[in-house]
């Protein structure tokens, strides 16, 4: 009995690594060499599904539309987690309260942040663009422009997201020992020389979360094109896992849809990896 | 310089401030008045929010929500801690091995997973069910490794002297360690609480019947679909009732909704 007793104890976790995990993967891999729509029994393709992968322009445009994302929302996220972080790290008054406020769309449900910014995003009523237009700018079709909408996805994202950035920036920069600035202050550093060459090389390895944590977000975007524009205009902001939804949920290709997500985590493991080999050059 | 901070620090804070009051202020609005991006509402009503609870069945949603919610969340607490604890101050074959699963289901991208799992519940009969909401979320990765973590750090004489006392493994794990690792297990309920209050994907593949569906899927319906027939202020007085609740808590628990998100380098 007593050897059995850890076995009963982490039982829950096999049963549900069985049954969530181990399963789904290998009966996604069985998948995807089928045709099968749930209630016809499965039919053996062979290698077709993955033929038409290949072919598929649709789900190459939802790859290169989260690449579009992740082009804008990746720098500026840093950019700005970055800023808000360094200029929270100097100033102590005010500073739970700053953080604080940051931190509020990171909590809140994408649904409703999605929802808030189709308001702030209208053409005619919007917020945005009433202010372009009080300083006299053009205003922009943020919504409506095939070559404009990912992007202003990509803006939505990085305001919902970035307080959470700012946190582990703080973290980063709080652990540079104040040292290394008073002795740069004393060779006569300037403040880009001391951000070069002090800040950065200590907080790269937060700059690297943040690039692997937006990427994953990135590729697994649904809920905020769903909502915002359904994927259009004219495909625009179809992401890959709406695609990949729409094939099983709307057209009941089950077997395709499988390939298709089998596909898409291969790229990301890809993109992922790459990304970890370009850091530990940049720090080797 | 100084005051230069403060102004771009307090216009970044209006930036992420602003557009939640402008929400509240709009879904309190006539629809008239909502145009106006002031901070109080224009021509004050309730008739979005009575328009939002007669024309879908929001209080089920929310009820359904908090349910499924509050549940999961104590079911994540108690599993999360069994296997923790066999993982941290137990010896037995397999147990590195169990480790490494549980590091490689973590990495694992649920676009694999999503269309299998349907398929699992369609042939458990769970489809409709709360058992689709509540089952495959009842345990996480996570939670077993945070648990794990906080059992390895406390003194074995704790153990030791509870078995001495005749206290089973169970009584051990729920009434001796854990509320001596009370902030871990306040960072998994704030975690598994927020991302299951919050997911909307998971809901919109399993459930398809009205009663059962929880509260931001019914939104997203509401929003996509055409029942919120351009009526702006019902959209948004739906996306404020969504919000609230979240927004409470982490008023209440500010420091630990900040801290447990940055030690777990989580998001979403």
């Amino acid at each position: 009995m007593k050897k059995l007793t850890p076995y009963l104890l982490a039982s829950p976790y096999l049963l549900h690594f069985g049954l969530f995990v181990a399963f789904p993967v290998v009966f996604s891999v069985v998948l995807t060499f089928h045709d099968w729509n749930i209630i016809a029994p499965m039919r053996w393709v062979g290698l077709a599904n993955y033929e038409r992968v290949l072919k598929d322009r649709l789900f190459w445009q939802a790859i290169l539309n989260t690449l579009r994302f992740l082009v804008v929302h990746i720098p500026l996220q840093i950019a700005v987690a970055l800023l808000l972080a360094e200029l929270l790290n100097r100033t102590i008054r005010g500073a739970s309260f700053f953080r604080a406020a940051f931190f509020l769309p990171v909590i809140v449900s994408g649904v409703v942040v999605t929802i808030l910014w189709q308001q702030l995003l209208g053409f005619n009523a919007g917020l945005i663009n009433r202010v372009l237009v009080s300083l006299a700018l053009p205003r922009v079709s943020w919504l409506d422009d095939p070559d404009v909408a990912m992007y202003s996805i990509a803006l939505m994202a990085t305001w919902k997201n970035v307080g959470l950035y700012v946190i582990l920036f703080l973290v980063g920069l709080q652990s540079v020992p104040v040292a290394y600035y008073e002795a740069a202050d004393l060779e006569g550093a300037t403040e880009w020389q001391k951000f070069r060459h002090i800040t950065l090389p200590i907080i790269n390895p937060t700059i690297f979360t943040v690039v692997v944590l937006s990427t994953i977000g990135g590729f697994s975007l649904f809920i905020e094109p769903y909502i915002m524009t359904e994927g259009g205009p004219l495909n625009s902001t179809l992401s890959a896992v709406m695609y990949i939804y729409k094939q099983a949920f709307q057209y009941y290709h089950m077997g395709y849809s499988a390939t298709l997500g089998f596909c898409f985590a291969l790229i990301i493991l890809f993109v992922v990896v790459i990304q970890k080999r370009y850091v530990e050059q940049e720090n080797g | 310089m100084r005051l230069l901070r403060y102004t771009l620090l307090t216009l970044a804070a209006l930036s992420f401030i602003y557009p939640f009051i402008w929400m509240v202020s709009a879904s309190l609005s006539s629809e008239s008045g909502l145009g106006d991006l002031v901070l109080l509402p224009q021509g004050f009503t309730w008739a979005n929010y009575e328009t939002v609870f007669t024309k879908i069945p929001l209080g089920r949603a929310f009820l359904n929500s908090a349910f499924v919610a509050v549940l999961t969340t104590g079911l994540v607490l108690i599993s999360g801690a069994m296997v923790g604890y066999a993982l941290a101050r137990m010896q037995f074959a397999g147990r590195n091995l169990i480790f490494y699963l549980i590091i490689f289901t973590m990495t694992l991208p649920f676009q694999i997973t999503l269309i299998p799992n349907y398929i699992t519940m369609v042939k458990l009969g769970w489809v409709d069910t709360y058992f689709a909401l509540i089952v495959p979320f009842a345990l996480n990765s996570l939670s077993i490794l945070l648990f794990r973590q906080a059992f390895q750090s406390l003194p074995q004489a704790l153990i030791d002297a509870a078995r001495i006392d005749g206290a089973g493994e169970l009584r051990i794990i729920f009434q001796i360690l854990v509320p001596n690792v009370l902030p871990t297990a306040l960072t998994i309920t704030i975690l598994t609480f927020m991302g299951l209050w919050n997911e909307a994907l998971w809901p919109l593949i399993v459930i398809r019947d009205e009663p059962t569906m929880t509260l931001p899927q019914l939104v997203t319906l509401f929003s996509v679909g055409g029942r919120a027939e351009g009526q702006l202020g019902v959209k948004i007085a739906a996306a404020v009732m969504l919000a609230l609740p979240i927004i409470l808590l982490y008023l209440f628990f500010q420091k630990h909704f900040i801290r447990s998100m940055a030690s777990s380098g989580l998001k979403d």
